[in-house]
């Protein structure tokens, strides 16, 4: 464990686990409701972000913060507004952030594509401690977002059209989970680097379904394979000179088919036990109760 | 909870394009307490959007809808409406249990969406009464159609409404499940819910239905009795003396509008 010595080991360490609890933590609610690739955008969109942080000589991690902040918020207006073309808006949104990330670095005195680079694919040597901090903070919302929203979130993102007549405020939810989903590209983006983050906010919720049968148990499971492979990875990279990002995306899809290769027999055993439980013509499956007690009433 | 007679759902003179095709004409539709009235019609005839106008998920361009006897934008009791959308799967892109997703019914009537001992109750009696208590802790997906239809209709038990809105609940159901439906929304409508169901045919749900509302392009071409046969007498003016009619007030006879 002498990794643990370094204090550049010591940022990257928590610069891993944080993105590993956070990136499928909001990353399930996008594919519930079926925007698996949301985070892909939002990266492209980042890129402008870090781009104008080295034109301007501000930070780029809180710049790409607000680029993609204001990416997200873009995106959810067009699919509030444009209903016929969305997709192609969505396209120009994504491309042209990527291109003006391109433009901007270069355009900077400082900037090179060797910077961009460094957010493309994650660069966890150079986490410095301001990136901590950053990440830090940021990691926190997301974790209070996507807990302590989890019901209103489990709602809009499984049928917004009901969680409307449930009252809830569908639109607010919906700018919510954008813009967290944004937040969390720009915590996992020194880690894993902007290219390769929507995979991290996917293939763990994707991992973890195949054994899973709740969302509770999803999200759970989803967390610990992505801090799992996190640190995996970003050890990895310690002791054998590969890029972290990269490092741990493979180790993401590893555990992904490895988990697959689990889940038949386990549904097999499933099966048998609910055949067991329900046997062939089970009048629960469509009795109506002869007798009903008071109690069972539903209703004025 | 409001006297009989009352009206819970109210539409006047409701237009709705989608897509700058006019889908709503003119439509004029009341539900009084205590009432079930069906709303029947062809495929593409404006049912759906006419529902989902009532609850303010399709943008109407004229007219008045009044909820309980408030303006629809003003209206925040959601708690006392039950809402079963058109659906083939209760399932989303995520494994979620029965319980998760008709706990989702219940966080209108909590409090930050946290739900107490009383919540957990009121969604446990809501899989009674649709009979999927036992299949609580299975994931949807593992699910008949005519189940996913329970859970959708669970779901929207849940809140305890006083008013249910179902678009075409029994559509994929089986026989069985179509008669464990017939039989929940019988025992709510004994304990007082008025109920407005999009229904493509009247099937077993026949001997409970007050009210039948037909639509053809976006207008209403028959307000009263339910027809026996639907498409056969389905037409304004016919008389067919129906023996649930008398009981209720008198039909309100809204007639061709635009
Ligand atoms: N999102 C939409 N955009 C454009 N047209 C729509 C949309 N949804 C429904 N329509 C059209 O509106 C009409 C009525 O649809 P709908 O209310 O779903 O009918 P029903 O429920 O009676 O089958 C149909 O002709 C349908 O093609
Ligand atoms: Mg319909």
């Amino acid at each position: 464990m002498d990794f643990l010595d370094y204090a550049f080991m010591q940022r990257a360490l928590l610069a891993a686990v944080l993105v590993g609890i956070t990136a499928p933590a909001i990353g399930i609610y996008l594919v519930q409701r079926r925007q698996a690739l949301m985070g892909d955008g939002i990266g492209h969109v980042a890129m402008t972000g870090v781009g104008l942080g080295f034109l301007l000589s501000w930070s780029p991690v809180w710049m790409a913060t607000i680029v993609s902040i204001l990416g997200a918020v873009l995106m959810e207006l067009i699919r509030w507004f444009g209903r016929t073309r969305g997709d192609i808006a969505l396209a120009m949104l994504f491309y042209g952030g990527m291109a003006g990330g391109v433009m901007f670095i270069n355009l900077a005195p400082t900037g090179s594509n060797a910077n961009l680079t460094s957010y493309l694919f994650g660069s966890l040597s150079t986490v410095s401690e301001s990136d901590v901090t950053a990440i830090c903070v940021l990691a926190a919302f997301v974790v209070l977002v996507t807990l302590g929203l989890r019901r209103q979130l489990f709602a809009v993102s499984q049928d917004e059209e009901f969680a409307r007549v449930t009252g809830l405020p569908v639109r607010a939810l919906n700018l919510l989970t954008a813009i967290t989903a944004a937040v969390t590209v720009t915590v996992a983006m020194r880690v894993v680097g902007l290219l390769l983050v929507s995979a991290l906010m996917v293939v763990p919720v994707a991992a973890a379904q195949q054994l899973t049968r709740s969302f509770a148990a999803t999200f759970a499971v989803a967390v610990a394979i992505g801090v799992a492979v996190t640190l995996g990875g970003t050890i990895t990279s310690y002791y054998q000179d590969v890029p972290p990002g990269a490092t741990i995306v493979l180790l993401t899809i590893g555990a992904f088919v490895v988990l697959t290769a689990l889940a038949a027999p386990l549904a097999r055993r499933r099966a048998r036990a609910l055949a067991t439980a329900h046997p062939a013509g089970d009048p629960a499956e469509c009795a109506i109760p002869a007798t009903r007690a008071a109690g069972d009433e539903v209703g004025v | 909870m409001g006297a009989t007679g009352e009206p819970v759902i109210s539409m006047r003179g409701i237009r709705a394009e989608l897509g700058s095709r006019p889908v709503l004409r003119g439509i004029d539709l009341t539900v009084r307490h205590g009432e079930v009235v069906a709303l029947l019609g062809a495929n593409g005839s404006g049912k759906s959007t006419a529902v989902r106008s009532v609850i303010g998920q399709v943008p109407v361009s004229a007219g008045q809808i009044e909820l309980f006897g408030t303006p629809r934008h003003r209206f925040r009791d959601w708690a006392r409406v039950g809402y079963v959308p058109q659906r083939t799967t209760a399932a989303g892109g995520v494994p979620a249990t029965v319980t998760e997703v008709v706990s989702s019914g219940r966080l209108s009537r909590a409090r930050f969406g946290m739900l107490r001992k009383a919540d957990h109750a009121a969604v446990r009696r809501a899989l009674e009464v649709v009979g999927m208590a036992d299949r609580a802790k299975d994931s949807v997906n593992a699910l008949s159609g005519g189940q996913h239809q329970r859970v959708l209709i669970a779901r929207a038990l849940a809140s305890e409404p006083d008013l249910l809105i179902m678009d075409e609940p029994m559509a994929g159901v089986d026989l069985a499940s179509q008669e464990v439906l017939a039989g929940t929304l019988r025992d709510q409508v004994a304990s007082g819910t008025t109920v407005l169901l999009v229904l493509h045919e009247l099937g077993p749900l026949e001997p409970l239905i007050d009210r039948a509302v037909v639509l053809r392009d976006g207008c209403v071409t028959h307000d009263g009795p339910p027809p026996k046969a639907v498409g056969q007498h389905a037409l304004p003016g016919h008389d067919h003396v129906h023996p649930h009619a008398a009981h209720d007030a008198e039909p309100i006879r809204t007639g061709l509008l635009s």
